[in-house]
């Protein structure tokens, strides 16, 4: 068989099913929005307890980094993630899973250049431009400050 | 009695939008998964320092602390106190101190469980 490049994009076209977009886009909506009801109810539970409200908020990105780094040990997150697309990748859940996924994929490289080092291979990047960017802020905080 | 049902509202709607937006980035885009974090994160970081970040904060509550614009909200306002208490070194001590939690929470579980699991094969 012989297909020219416009054939095989018909064909592609073809074979998708019906519009991955907006179901994907539903799916993100309804688990990220499920996540930060967790949040929320997980918060309401830590100032219950009497937490102040940055420790509260703290306790809850912490806990909810453990949740998915257990999720992700025992294989799950990937299942759950595979449907709810950016609605597990944009809360901390992502960030948690972004650390732990490449740290236990290389374990076998060992635990200093595999483990150690595959670590960061996401948390480097957002470290890096969080702390660049709030220093910047700093920066220009600071200089507009001297002439206020 | 666990907060207001308002508060678990707008937590569920604003926080499904923001990923709904990551969601058309990715699919309408070619911005990679890890790219979505960064922009997020840096996102975060710009609402605080324009100030936008605790008002939409203290209206969505966790719809807008758990995505990772939280975490650059964080920063911005760790930057902003440590910056008014020992001036220009703050710029630089401010921002890591504030996501400490987190960050060290994600590094020390992810060890844990590094060590105490096995990689699972991937699906396709």
């Amino acid at each position: 068989m012989n297909f020219d490049r416009r054939r095989y994009l018909e064909r592609v076209k073809e074979r998708e099913s019906g519009s991955p977009v907006f179901k994907n886009c539903f799916f993100a909506y309804l688990f990220g929005g499920g996540i930060c009801a967790l949040g929320q109810l997980l918060l309401s539970l830590y100032l219950f307890w009497g937490l102040s409200e940055r420790d509260a908020g703290t306790l809850v990105t912490v806990t909810l980094i453990f949740l998915s780094a257990c999720l992700t040990g025992i294989g799950v997150f990937d299942s759950i993630a595979r449907i709810a697309g950016a609605g597990t990748l944009v809360p901390v859940t992502g960030f948690a899973n972004a650390v732990v996924s490449p740290a236990l994929d290389n374990k076998s490289e060992g635990l200093v250049t595999g483990v150690g080092a595959k670590i960061f291979t996401v948390a480097g990047p957002v470290l890096l431009y969080a702390t660049l960017s709030g220093a910047l802020y700093g920066v220009i905080l600071y200089v507009v400050r001297l002439f206020l | 009695m666990l907060g207001a049902p308002l508060d678990y509202l707008f937590a569920f709607l604003v926080g499904g939008l923001v990923c709904l937006l990551a969601q058309l980035l990715i699919d309408l885009t070619k911005l990679t998964p890890a790219r979505i974090l960064v922009v997020y994160v840096v996102l975060g970081v710009f609402l605080g320092a324009v100030g936008l970040f605790e008002p939409l904060a203290d209206f969505a509550g966790c719809g807008i602390t758990v995505p990772l614009i939280g975490f650059g909200g964080n920063v911005a306002r760790g930057v902003r106190e440590a910056v008014s208490e020992t001036g220009l070194l703050g710029a630089l001590t401010g921002g890591l101190s504030a996501a400490s939690g987190g960050t060290a929470a994600a590094l020390c579980f992810g060890y844990l469980v590094a060590l105490v699991c096995h990689s699972k094969p991937k699906h396709p």
